[in-house]
């Protein structure tokens, strides 16, 4: 019975591990789909925040100001599309793609730069990382050190699931860009600034997924890596489609897919189920949800189509 | 989709001032990172164009790019964006790499097999993405990206297995056997002074050229290109567009599995696990859009690649980051996506 309670202990903090980065880029992509902007950039402006996050977290020493900033670094590529597909009415899934050859590009390329010609960081030490919760509170690996312990943004990144919610569906701002999303002529006849909205979404997106970067590097991994990423801001992509375009549906498919990243970390030391096809699951499931459920997934009316005012 | 449309015919004038941008913002990033862009522009072009063996080399990076950019290209001509180049390619070189290691017969039939496996293996890819659009209706883009990560892992699974894991070899396959190499004769070999100087380009070429005569000289191209331009109008002029982009999401994934079949036969002799996404189908798209989407351009579009590709490893010799060649590119992709708009201000300003 301890044995079974200390696995599942192991296998929720894993999960908590690797949720955060995928459920903060997954919020920013509810953000810019609902508006009506295809972002496959998602996965640049995550590496960008991780390098972000992890320099300014060695040059500052404080996790929380390093956290921010990569946001800031997704941002400020999430403005580039934003002025690319909301002003320029370029197609989204090819600016997505250049921005997926910039960011990473930008982001090994500074840190070869600041560091030594190294494509990787030198480590953080735990005092510039991102705090962790009821630190030392706990015995280690105690069940409650597992799952009420772990680093403070992977809690909150729950709390940002209702602020979302409620943005989305309390707020004047929220029925605007979801209508946006739908209808953008139908909006610009009633006075709401297509492009203002959009903007302000697709920028947004791009400081979410930021964060997510950043927590990769400042609470997962101790340190900036080409390889930290990989696929992670495409799997909150296909998350933020199985959760059917809500922040909570994105919640819970982001959990499932965290949770096959758990299950992984156990099947490394068992060694029974290969990895690579654990890693697969994500993808798979979205596919067979996709192909069973295409009613449920509806993407937003007006996704990928650039408004074009004089139309 | 008009949209589309004019970012694809950007004529040649377009083009050429995005690479002019794209070097530009590399040499600002250059500057900022406290290395003369002379210089490092300096050894780009002297690491490929200084000795015969460079420009071996750098043939040798463009001719997978080539393949994924006239996929890409062809599946932009009918009206489908092919993101999905990346999977189509992966799993081209994987199938090209184990029928290359598994199957023991004579040269003659060894290349064919492992090209063929690869064709088929990537065409597959592609038709799978194609059937599931046409007959479910879901969103390509979503499916490409999912299957190329499905790829991606797939791949690093088979690696894995010990029938073609290489032991004590850290994480890659075994070599292919020599039978299915398409490298050139060995006295030709020597004579250039570059290990792997390879078929490819050659495959490239020809299949540019037999892409441009499919695509603008037969009633399958005509079709194509017509549910390219507008799907209903085709559908009212007696053209099947579900079969039609079924076709041609089969041609085009073709297409890329054969640049991982040149890939693996001509260059690297044998997968290894991946890390990171290698990106040649990304690399594609920049080529696919260079080149205006035109077969025969991709040629060069995928050359102009395969330089920058090449040049840009050498820069590490100066000590210059060489993900400054990722940063001119994604300049160039995002600076052809947007351009159609200054085309219609240039119209404008020549009307008034």
């Amino acid at each position: 019975m301890d044995g079974i309670i200390k696995n599942l202990g192991l296998i929720i903090n894993a999960t908590l591990v690797a949720t955060p980065p995928l459920l903060y880029a997954a919020l920013g992509s509810c953000f810019s789909e609902r508006s009506g902007v295809v972002n496959i950039g998602i996965e640049g402006m995550m590496t960008i925040g991780a390098f972000t996050g992890a320099a300014v977290g060695l040059f500052t020493g404080n996790g929380w100001i390093a956290f921010f900033c990569g946001g800031l670094a997704g941002a400020l590529f999430g403005l580039i599309h934003a002025i690319a597909c909301v002003s320029f009415g370029a197609d989204q899934t090819i600016s997505g793609t250049a921005i997926n050859f910039l960011a990473p590009g930008l982001a090994i390329f500074l840190c070869k730069a600041m560091f030594d010609n190294s494509t990787d960081t030198p480590p953080l030490d735990t005092a510039s990382k991102l705090p962790k919760l009821f630190d030392g509170m706990f015995p280690v690996g105690s069940f409650a050190n597992n799952v009420f312990s772990t680093y403070v943004p992977a809690y909150l990144c729950f709390i940002l699931v209702a602020v979302v919610w409620f943005i989305f569906y309390k707020t004047r701002f929220g029925l605007r860009l979801r209508a946006v999303g739908e209808h953008p002529k139908a909006c610009d006849t009633l006075g709401i600034n297509v492009f203002r909205i959009r903007y302000i979404c697709v920028i947004i997106s791009g400081f979410l997924a930021g964060l997510g970067g950043a927590y990769v590097t400042l609470a997962t991994i101790n340190q900036f890596r080409p390889i930290v990423i990989v696929g992670q801001g495409f799997i909150a992509i296909a998350a933020v489609i199985f959760g059917k375009f809500t922040p909570q549906g994105a919640m819970k498919a982001c959990l499932l897919f965290g949770l096959c990243s758990g299950l992984k970390v156990l099947a490394n030391t068992g060694n029974t189920i290969s990895p690579n096809l654990i890693s697969m699951i994500p993808y798979v499931v979205t596919i067979v949800t996709l192909v069973l459920f295409v009613g449920h997934a509806r993407v937003p009316a007006a996704n990928g189509k650039p408004y074009v005012k004089s139309k | 989709m008009d949209e589309k449309k004019s970012i694809l015919n950007s004529n040649a004038l377009y083009t050429f001032i995005a690479i002019l941008f794209g070097f530009l913002v590399g040499a600002l990033f250059l500057l900022v990172a406290g290395i003369s862009p002379a210089e490092a522009y300096m050894k780009l072009f002297t690491g490929v164009f200084s000795k015969p063996k460079f420009m071996a080399w750098a043939i040798i990076y463009a001719s997978p790019l080539i393949f994924t950019g006239l996929s890409v290209a062809f599946s932009f001509r009918t009206g489908v964006f092919n993101i999905g180049a990346e999977g189509q390619f992966v799993v081209g070189s994987l199938s090209a790499a184990v029928v290359g290691i598994l199957v023991d017969v004579p040269m003659v039939i060894h290349i064919p097999l492992c090209i063929l496996a690869a064709a088929l293996a990537g065409a597959l890819w592609g038709s799978v993405v194609g059937w599931l659009k046409v007959k479910k209706g879901i969103n390509e883009v979503l499916l490409f990206i999912m299957f190329n990560w499905i790829a991606f892992y797939l791949s690093n699974y088979v690696v894995n297995l010990s029938a073609i894991h290489k032991e004590g070899g850290g994480e890659a396959t075994k070599d292919i056997l020599a039978s299915a190499a398409i490298l050139l004769p060995e006295p030709v070999r020597k004579l250039t002074g570059c290990s792997n100087v390879n078929f490819g380009i050659i495959m490239a070429v020809a299949a540019a050229v037999l892409i441009w005569f499919l695509i603008n000289k037969t009633t399958l191209g005509y079709q194509l290109r017509a549910v390219g331009f507008n799907r209903n109008a085709a559908e009212y002029g007696g053209i099947n567009s579900n079969q039609a982009v079924m076709t041609a999401m089969a041609i085009s994934g073709c297409l890329a599995g054969l640049g991982g079949a040149v890939q693996v036969l001509g260059m690297s002799m044998r997968i290894s696990q991946f890390a990171t996404q290698e990106s040649f189908g990304f690399q594609g798209i920049t080529v696919a859009l260079i080149a205006g989407s035109n077969p025969i351009g991709c040629i060069f579009s995928g050359l102009f690649y395969g330089a920058m590709k090449y040049g840009g490893s050498k820069l590490s010799l100066i000590n210059a980051p060489s993900e400054v060649v990722d940063i001119i590119m994604g300049t160039i992709i995002l600076f052809i996506a947007v351009s159609h708009v200054f085309k219609k201000l240039a119209l404008k300003g020549k009307r008034g």
